[in-house]
């Protein structure tokens, strides 16, 4: 009991990053993964290739990569040429691949959401962008709930992958504890945290799922 | 209230529309019979820009909606020009297409708020009013899910009348319904056209038709074959192909 009292203040600060990471994440992607659903949606067929071109980039090479990629390599990409501490570069390469996955999900939400809803909305004189905001969009939200909070679930345990940038998130900070104490103790405490998470989120889900779906019980 | 002229629709190598031309008086009820594929509902669809012409001109409610040029063919005004003038045409369509996400009252009153930008206080006595009318006044607060084919139209001519347009177009308002459950919209769209609203109505309702609509319009393969009021419409049909349709209805 003593022991785990000692190792819980740097697992706490690991849980720290950890959660910073996760809500700084999840409140970019979801915004720029509807920017680039509606995109991919567009008229405009260059804007659509461009951004099918990079989901394909994002959902097809690993998370790990895209990670050294924005922190080692970016710096030497002509033109961008930034180099990016290792908590921004994080961001950016979570927000990246999380913003595509969110993006595929919602655009297909978006179109399975019947013509008739934009003819019944048209009909009654709305624009485009009033019928996407108060009719189309919170259809789609109530729809994609449970895959959403399926990719949210997911985001919680990929943010482990930080270690790599030797960022001290949850993981990393147990990994230390257990190799300076030979003691397992710190990766059980680490694995109830990310569970209490996902327990945390789980519910949350739940209740909004509840809360969207009151009209058809 | 609608004078339609010349209209030509191709849909591909389909050619849906003719040479329509059609017009609608204030208060006049009119029926728009025909076989299927016949072009009706595309007609309609086109009057409140659902759908566009290639070639000749629309005017509602004495605005020009579609132009046509010296060839014939047809141009429209900007975006927000085409709404302001469609504003006069409401819809009631043969799937009701109610918003499922909002209750009986949030879909009467969404499109008065969000594109009218009347307030809430002022929509929802005009709502309340409305729904009196069709018969659901009890069912303010239901969820669309929760009502019978009926109920959902009787809710979808309210939507559409809160809006308050000039002139309602109904697509085959009760072809999606359980033959018993037809009875209370035609009673709804009878006491409309009782109030001298005008109405343009795609049916396959043949009572309905000779017993509320002022006039018939029957079309077939694209074309307007045969224009009458309605009593003559079904005594002394004209034309070779109505005769053979009211043979095959009635």
């Amino acid at each position: 009991m003593d022991y785990l009292l000692r190792i819980l203040p740097p697992l706490l600060d690991g849980a720290g990053v950890t959660l910073g990471l996760f809500f700084i994440t999840l409140a970019l992607s979801l915004p720029l993964g509807l920017a680039l659903a509606l995109a991919r949606l567009s008229r405009f067929a260059a804007l659509r290739h461009a951004v099918s071109g990079f989901i394909w980039l994002m959902r097809g090479t690993p998370l790990m990569l895209q990670l050294l990629f924005v922190y080692y390599a970016l710096p030497f990409v002509p033109v961008i040429g930034v180099r990016l501490p290792d908590y921004p570069a994080a961001v950016v390469a979570f927000t990246l691949n999380y913003a595509a996955y969110f993006a595929e999900i919602l655009r297909a939400g978006i179109q399975s959401i019947d013509r008739g809803q934009y003819e019944g909305a048209k009909a009654l004189g709305m624009s485009y962008a009033q019928t996407m905001r108060r009719i189309v969009l919170p259809q789609v939200w109530r729809n994609t709930l449970p895959p959403l909070a399926n990719e949210t679930i997911t985001l919680v345990k990929d943010t482990s992958l930080i270690y790599v940038l030797a960022l001290n998130d949850l993981l990393r900070a147990a990994r230390g504890i257990v190799q300076r104490d030979f003691s397992i103790t710190p990766f059980i405490v680490a694995a109830a945290f990310y569970l209490l998470m996902t327990l945390v989120l789980t519910w949350v889900f739940q209740r909004l799922e509840r809360q969207q779906n009151a009209h058809v019980a | 209230m609608v004078r339609a002229t010349g209209l030509h629709k191709h849909f591909g190598a389909l050619h849906v529309l003719r040479g329509v031309s059609l017009t609608v008086a204030r208060g006049e009820v009119v029926a728009i019979l025909g076989p299927s594929g016949s072009g009706k509902s595309t007609l309609l669809r086109c009057l409140n820009h659902l759908e566009t012409v290639q070639r000749g001109s629309i005017e509602i409610a004495g605005q020009k909606l579609a132009s046509a040029d010296a060839t014939g063919a047809s141009s429209y005004p900007s975006d927000s020009e085409v709404r302001r003038i469609c504003q006069h045409t409401g819809m009631v369509f043969q799937h009701f297409n109610l918003f499922p996400h909002l209750t009986v009252l949030g879909n009467l009153i969404e499109a008065p708020m969000t594109v009218r930008k009347q307030s809430r206080a002022d929509v929802v006595p005009l709502a309340e009013a409305l729904l009196a009318k069709v018969g659901l006044a009890d069912k303010r607060d239901a969820w669309p899910a929760r009502l019978s084919g009926g109920q959902k139209q009787r809710v979808a001519i309210a939507r559409a009348l809160a809006m308050q347009p000039d002139i309602l177009l109904f697509d085959e308002p009760t072809s999606a319904l359980d033959p018993e459950l037809t009875g209370e919209v035609l009673r709804t769209m009878r006491q409309l056209a009782e109030e001298r609203m005008t109405m343009l109505v795609v049916t396959h309702e043949m009572a309905f038709a000779r017993e509320v609509a002022n006039r018939v319009v029957f079309m077939d393969q694209g074309q307007i074959v045969e224009e009458q009021p309605a009593r003559d419409f079904f005594t002394q049909p004209r034309h070779e192909r109505a005769r053979a349709f009211l043979a095959h209805m009635l």
